[in-house]
């Protein structure tokens, strides 16, 4: 299968010939499913896949968690063959049987998670396996130039010798696309490419993306943000539980349809009803100043049954900041006062111990042991008071495990693996961790990232339902709408500087964007 | 005797054939210490040892496979301590000889008592794997190279102390630790390790601090985050270590009523074998005493089955490798299975 899709590659430029020019008079499309099913063991992920990408275009692939998008791309990128289905590549059969046969064809793949090599520069990250060559040798010298060109395209101005170790996730995702761009790729698949990014480089990659489709790449762009798809798609296509249950021929098409195409079923509010805080200030922080300098002199304090949201681009502070009232990382200088008792903290024991508990950003590397059980997971952050005189009983435990998945709605069994939970049943299951505790501070960092459109609403529930108990809950996002939804008040940073906190009345996407980029 | 066990592990064996009496008599065995595949493997061993020799199945002769492997017993338990938290402890068979050798150093060239010089000579154990911990958790130094450095080091001051000489002789009493057996069968360095290994299972199964290993191997930053003082916890983990070193190191002391600097080469690398063949990961989070003892015997019951047919030690190095690199794998195969 190696010789038709060689065969396709010099098709190029796509200035449309006779041959690529179908009956009906439309281009014949740069790719093209037939019939497209996967199935892993007696599973079926996909079935009956049709989808055609025509030159020029941007397909915006849309769907929950699971619903098949990864698969799909995974085998247009050539990770695996498709169990049943064809497709053709500008008319020809296409079925590469290597990730390096659908490079060579034109098909470049940007992962949602990175795959770069931390230490390697960005010049060699950007030619990797394919470095460039002069009479037997590494030509770096090409190498960098190249990278350096194609890196300040994008926007990102740093000596393409910088090893990717030391860059910003926003810069490292950057660098994956320069990589992309670079292969010359005619069809690239973009999978949440923006999920690090902040506001103007997202504007300055989607340039890029207008710039590449005049020239006739095609894109196929999987993403969360419904706002984006609006901005820059052709199409909108919506995939349900391995199926294509949508396809919008514009972009232009109402929020709530594609939620309930994605979701299959009506989805009427997202964001709770918000009850006015009644309470007295419960945290109170004042000059606090991060020790690796992220955040400088912010003060501010929350009520209890309070949501306060804090708002800013990547890389403003927000991680930082609540970390360090967790007592996760150490403050410079500052202090913090719970129900108006100042507290130091030298581990982050001392802040649970406080009252105060945090559901970090990232579940996977802080939140949840994937590898452990539900209820080991659970267990973990309560052993004092599970285990009074140090004996943790496995009975209690489960117990205990029991009752809290009950109280949050968690969907899974206190001795299953915390992997085989979905990320909105994980990020509850932290919640439910810590409920118990009846702490008096709540933070929760970006609390739905990676979590299905349908789930969401449920963890806003649960958000809700915290302040309503009378805690103080403070809620860091990078998804404007969540944090507008959500929170009474909102405190924006910028470069690790407080920009003013807005109330629930004045706090909208322009006034936060235009403090946020202040 | 041998041919109802081979039919029983048969059936054990083969999870399609419908035996459900047997196999759940097996996993019921395999919950209460925490291991199923490793125990069919020893099981397996002795079924094949009793079948070509019959020196094997004695009572004298198990005896002797718990004589010798008591030494690697102790030491494994700290490692599995140690393999829980994801980390790796190089130095205990090079602690294990600085002890002996103060012990040896303190009660014949300083004429102390030798109790005393036994809590000292477990105290300097201690100390490296408090060394141990500091490195691990304050410098920041990955536990492999830690180790790798408390290795060397203790194995110099361990030949520093006499100059290299061995060191023969102890009293009678020390002597029958090892050797004077109660009840007929008991030695009390054996009940020492077997004590060791019910306090240890405990310890791990149902106190909180035992558990708060399991979730820093899984993942440090979660248990931080949760609230567990991982470095400290961390840093215990290597004295205890460095402690059971020690111990094992009077033990040894005590079997062979001498104190040798070069004691304990390569167990390191033994005990490591034994917690991994016992189940436990590399990279933390999994595993657990019931293994380790396991993992002990089958690499006690190898040696001594192989010696006893009279297989050449060049071939039983060979033979134990295998076993190590089968163990893992069947093992790593059946966790991607389920």
């Amino acid at each position: 299968m190696n010789s038709p899709h060689a065969n396709a590659v010099p098709n190029s430029p796509p200035a449309p010939s006779d041959a690529s020019v179908s009956s009906e008079g439309r281009a014949v499309p740069r790719l093209s499913l037939r019939g497209i099913e996967k199935s892993f063991d007696a599973n079926v992920v996909l079935s009956g896949i049709d989808l055609d990408v025509y030159e020029g275009e941007l397909v915006a692939l849309l769907g929950e968690n699971g619903a098949g998008k990864s698969t799909l791309s995974s085998i247009i990128a050539g990770l695996f063959p498709p169990s049943k289905g064809t497709m053709a590549w500008e008319g020809l059969p296409y079925a590469p049987a290597r990730p390096g046969e659908a490079i060579e064809a034109g098909v470049g793949l940007i992962h949602q998670e990175m795959r770069l090599l931390p230490d390697l520069s960005i010049a060699e990250n950007v030619f990797v396996g394919r470095l460039l060559r002069k009479g037997g040798r590494i030509d770096r010298e090409a190498m960098n130039r190249r990278a350096a060109e194609q890196l300040h395209r994008l926007g990102l101005d740093v000596p393409p010798t910088t090893l990717v170790r030391t860059l910003r996730v926003a810069a490292q995702q950057q660098v994956e696309i320069a990589k992309a761009l670079t292969l010359k790729a005619r069809l690239l698949i973009l999978d949440e490419p923006t999920a690090a990014l902040g506001g103007e480089e997202t504007d300055r990659l989607f340039a890029q993306i207008d710039q590449l489709r005049q020239q006739g790449v095609s894109f196929i762009y999987i993403s969360h943000r419904l706002e984006e798809i609006a901005r820059i798609a052709d199409r909108i296509v919506v995939l349900r539980d391995g199926r294509l249950v949508a396809t919008h021929p514009t972009a232009q098409v109402p929020v709530p349809v594609l939620l309930e195409n994605m979701v299959g079923r009506k989805v009427d509010r997202l964001f709770p009803k918000l009850e006015e805080p009644a309470g007295q200030d419960v945290l109170r922080v004042e000059g606090l100043t991060g020790a690796n300098g992220a955040f400088r002199d912010i003060s501010f304090s929350v009520r209890a049954g309070e949501i306060f949201g804090i708002a800013g681009i990547v890389g403003a502070g927000r991680t930082e900041l609540v970390r360090a009232i967790a007592g996760a990382d150490p403050l410079a200088a500052g202090s913090i006062f719970v129900e108006g008792k100042p507290i130091h903290f030298r581990v982050p024991e001392d802040a649970i111990q406080a009252g105060i508990v945090l559901v970090p950003e990232d579940r996977k590397g802080q939140g949840v042991v994937l590898d452990h059980t539900v209820a080991s997971n659970l267990a973990l952050g309560n052993f004092d008071r599970l285990a009074p005189h140090g004996w943790l009983m496995p009975a209690k435990v489960v117990s205990f495990a029991t009752d809290a998945i009950k109280r949050l709605g968690v969907k899974g069994r206190p001795n299953q693996a915390m992997r085989f939970l979905s990320g909105g049943n994980q990020q509850k299951s932290i919640i439910a961790r810590w409920i118990s505790r009846s702490p008096k501070v709540f933070i929760l960092d970006e609390p739905t990232r990676g979590i299905d459109v349908g789930a969401r609403a449920a963890i806003y529930e649960t958000i809700a339902g915290l302040a309503r108990e009378g805690m103080a809950v403070i809620v860091v996002s990078s998804d404007l709408e969540e944090v507008l939804g959500l929170s009474h008040r909102v405190l924006v940073l910028a470069r690790g500087r407080s920009q003013g906190i807005l109330p629930r009345g004045e706090a909208t996407n322009v006034a936060i964007m235009e403090r946020a980029t202040a | 005797m041998a041919t109802p066990q081979t039919t029983k592990e048969g059936a054990a064996a083969q999870p399609a054939a419908p035996a459900p009496a047997v196999r759940r008599g097996a996993s019921w065995a395999g919950k209460l210490i925490g291991v199923q595949g490793p125990l069919i493997g020893l099981v397996a061993l002795c079924i094949v040892f009793s079948l070509t020799t019959g020196a094997f199945l004695s009572f004298r002769n198990l005896l002797n496979v718990l004589d010798q492997v008591t030494v690697l017993g102790i030491l494994s338990i700290g490692m599995t301590l140690v393999i829980i938290i994801a980390g790796i402890d190089l130095s205990v068979g090079s602690v294990l000889a600085f002890s002996m050798m103060i012990l040896g150093w303190l009660s014949h060239d300083w004429n102390l008592p030798l109790v005393v010089a036994i809590v000292i000579a477990l105290l300097a154990g201690a100390l490296c794997g408090w060394a141990n911990g500091l490195l691990v958790t304050r410098a920041r130094l990955p536990a492999f190279i830690a180790t790798l450095s408390m290795m060397t080091i203790a194995r110099g001051l361990a030949n520093i102390i006499t100059d290299g000489r061995q060191i023969v002789g102890y009293p009678d009493w020390f002597d029958s630790f090892a050797t004077r057996r109660y009840f007929g069968f008991l030695s009390l360095t054996v009940a020492l390790a077997i004590v060791l290994v019910i306090v240890s299972w405990i310890f791990l199964r149902y106190r909180s601090a035992g558990r708060a290993l399991y979730a820093i191997g899984g993942s440090a930053e979660v248990a931080r985050l949760a609230g567990i003082r991982v470095r400290n916890v961390t840093t215990w983990v290597y004295v205890a270590s460095g402690l059971l070193s020690g111990l094992a190191g009077i033990v040894l002391a005590s079997r062979l009523d001498s104190s040798q600097p070069s004691a304990g080469l390569g167990y390191e690398l033994d005990a490591i074998a034994a917690v991994v063949i016992g189940g436990a990961s590399l990279s933390g989070g999994v595993g657990g005493i019931g293994g380790t003892v396991v993992g002990v015997l089958i690499i006690g019951v190898l040696h001594n089955g192989l010696n006893l047919t009279g297989v050449s030690p060049f071939i039983q190095q060979v033979v134990i490798g295998v076993v190590i690199a089968l163990a893992v794998s069947s093992d790593t195969l059946r966790r991607r299975g389920s």
